[in-house]
């Protein structure tokens, strides 16, 4: 693990932007960006999970391959519910 | 006098090596954590068991004329649940994983001894809210929460029984985790991925879906209770939801929880049926990876749950193919467990009666699992009697045989004593008479169109609705048996030698009952799993190697 990410003003750091971008996700809840505000809201929220997952999981800087088999397990499991779910809504006009 | 020797009541164990109701209540021995977990899931067994015995005296007449169609939907909403979170999910790993995972690779505890204890907490603190919300009303959307009723409509007691799902769902995430951990960190010199037993396999392969499912379930119920409490448009087409995506992420959960359930019972007859056949497993990779297999082959299916419901055809189609598939897995343990016995030396003593069992319900549940999951068939049969019997051929004749045969597999080992073997092959014979009994009459009457979940029914199905009430009272006496006997015989029972059915693997080289850190000197593994060419009859000290 990297020096820098065991100090405890590291971690306020992380948490001060985390707090951040929840405001900005109520912010951009009050502007109608027509088809762009789910993008804005998904893509705040998934930089505040990568955020989560590489520092305060410790991910980031983690050298044992079994971390990243795990990491890498998590993802393919949300990539399966995302995916087999989207081929459901993305057909169900055709029919 | 050697150790071994010693009579079980003055050798020290983990059972006499502390008295009193704190040495219970902290203790972080996983042995004495998985005896807490099997008076409470026993407890809710008994529970759900006297809800279904409610349901099925209602059935007894086509009229409703026993309770009311509301408390008729909270009965089964009840049974359900209970049977599912409170029985069903954690009944194998956290009782018998959580006595013989450390054990049977060597290792002193699990990984995380505390965490282990947090989740039986955790799991009373969830079986307490449960208990709660069923004495002061009840659920009535079924066990499966299915939105918008259960956001939008009822007004019985979701949120509580919702967080008691969650609540529990974190102690089996705990339950996997330590899991996960103790196999990959503890196992005794030797005990390469290649040996480890095969009930090690299919709970690592359990605690897989437990860590990656759980949580998505959690989440779901979180998401039910906002759209609940502030009318947040998740699930509800009014408020601009869809009610689909709740049975998305639902099945996402429940449709693997399945294959948690079931898992470990396959592990379980694995080590019985090579035991009393004295036979090497039959292609002991197979098996392993196959318990892998259906943990990841499992989450691809969950939308066979939804074929009527509204989802694309399309969609459809693929869930239908991914459904057959998961069938070869679990087609592969079945046939592998034949080929195990082929030639085998057989011995019918209870534990294989209820392997027997297992093989045969498991396959006529599984299959009836391959109707439903083609798509032309499913739509005749959805939400019909034919599904109950189905996963009730799975979750009760699966997962309860399997359950019940380890149980009387290692109950020597758990209690030091003996079970009374005549009266443990009756209980056998009573369980799997009374389940066929209440069971097979189910797939008749669902096919010839009675619907599940209603307090009435058409006349012309009461014949056979009797037989199922009256096979469910042969199959209550059976499964009341070994409760009897086993309290027995942990008073009256033969003293259990260390190694009475002369099997491999490591808890039968242990004392019966085992100390604390189970084994005197870490053991060192020079040997395959199921190596019984090698291990002679009449060794009954623990297989000569």
């Amino acid at each position: 693990m990297s020096e820098h990410s065991t100090s405890v003003g590291f971690y306020v750091m992380i948490f001060i932007i985390l707090l951040l971008l929840t405001a900005t996700t109520v912010g951009a809840a009050f502007i109608n960006l027509g088809p762009l505000n789910p993008v804005i809201a998904l893509g705040i929220a998934t930089t505040k999970a990568l955020l989560v997952v590489l520092f305060f999981m410790h991910v980031k800087g983690a050298s044992e391959k079994m971390i990243q088999v795990v990491i890498m397990m998590g993802i393919f499991f949300l990539l399966l519910l995302l995916g087999l779910a989207l081929a459901d809504y993305g057909t169900r006009l055709w029919s | 006098m050697a150790t071994a020797t010693l009579p079980v009541t003055e050798r020290e164990n983990y059972l006499n090596k502390e008295y009193g109701i704190r040495s219970w209540l902290f203790t972080i021995d996983h042995k004495r954590i998985a005896l807490l977990y099997l008076l409470s899931v026993t407890f809710f067994f008994f529970i759900g068991g006297l809800f279904a015995l409610l349901i099925r005296l209602e059935l007894l007449t086509p009229a409703g004329d026993l309770v009311q169609a509301d408390t008729y939907n909270k009965l089964f909403t009840m049974h359900g649940m209970v049977m599912v979170f409170f029985f069903l999910i954690p009944v194998v790993p956290a009782t018998l994983g959580n006595f013989l995972v450390p054990i049977m690779i060597g290792a002193k505890d699990l990984a995380f001894p505390r965490i282990n204890l947090m989740s039986w907490y955790l799991y009373v603190i969830g079986g307490i809210l449960i208990m709660h919300c069923m004495l002061t009303g009840g659920v009535d959307t079924g066990w499966t929460f299915y939105t918008p009723y259960s956001t939008a409509f009822t007004n019985t007691k979701i949120i509580e029984a919702g967080l008691a799902v969650f609540v529990a769902g974190f102690s089996s995430i705990f339950t996997g985790l330590n899991f996960i951990v103790t196999v990959h960190r503890m196992r005794a010199p030797g005990m390469t991925w290649g040996r480890l037993p095969l009930f090690i396999w299919a709970n690592y392969a359990t605690s897989i879906i437990m860590i990656l499912g759980t949580p998505v379930v959690a989440i779901t119920i979180i998401l039910v209770a906002a759209e609940r409490l502030f009318h947040l448009g998740i699930f509800d087409p009014k408020l601009g939801g869809d009610p689909l995506l709740f049975q998305h992420l639902f099945w996402f959960y429940s449709h693997p929880a399945v294959y948690i359930m079931i898992l470990p019972s396959m592990g379980i007859i694995s080590e019985i049926i090579t035991c009393f056949s004295r036979k090497r497993i039959f292609g002991y990779k197979f098996v392993a990876l196959s318990s892998v297999a259906i943990a990841v082959l499992g989450f691809l299916v969950w939308a066979h749950h939804m074929f009527v419901a509204g989802m694309s055809v399309y969609a459809a189609l693929i869930f239908s193919f991914l459904s057959y598939m998961v069938a070869v897995p679990s087609a592969i343990k079945v046939f592998n467990w034949t080929a195990t016995m082929y030639k085998g030396s057989i011995s019918y003593t209870t534990p294989m009666l209820y392997a027997f069992g297992f093989l045969g319900l498991f396959t006529i549940g599984g299959l009836t699992g391959l109707f439903l999951a083609s798509l032309g068939i499913d739509v005749h049969v959805t939400d019909t009697y034919f599904v109950v019997a189905h996963f009730h051929y799975i979750m009760v004749g699966g997962v309860l045989m399997g359950y019940l045969g380890g149980m009387h597999f290692w109950w020597p080992k758990i209690s030091g004593r003996m079970y009374p073997e005549g009266w443990g092959r009756l209980a056998a014979l009573i369980v799997f008479i009374g389940f066929n009994l209440t069971f097979f009459p189910q797939f008749i009457l669902g096919y010839v169109g009675m619907p599940r979940r209603y307090w009435q029914y058409s006349p012309e199905f009461q014949v056979l609705n009797v037989l199922s009430t009256a096979g469910s009272t042969i199959l209550g006496v059976g499964y009341l048996l070994p409760m009897i006997y086993f309290l027995w015989s942990m008073r009256y029972g033969k003293q259990a030698p260390d190694n009475p059915w002369n099997a491999a693997g490591l808890e039968w080289k242990t004392s019966s009952p085992p100390t604390t850190f189970n084994f005197d000197e870490t053991p060192v593994v020079d040997f395959e799993a199921y190596d019984y060419e090698n291990i002679k009859d009449t060794d009954d000290d623990g297989g000569a190697h």
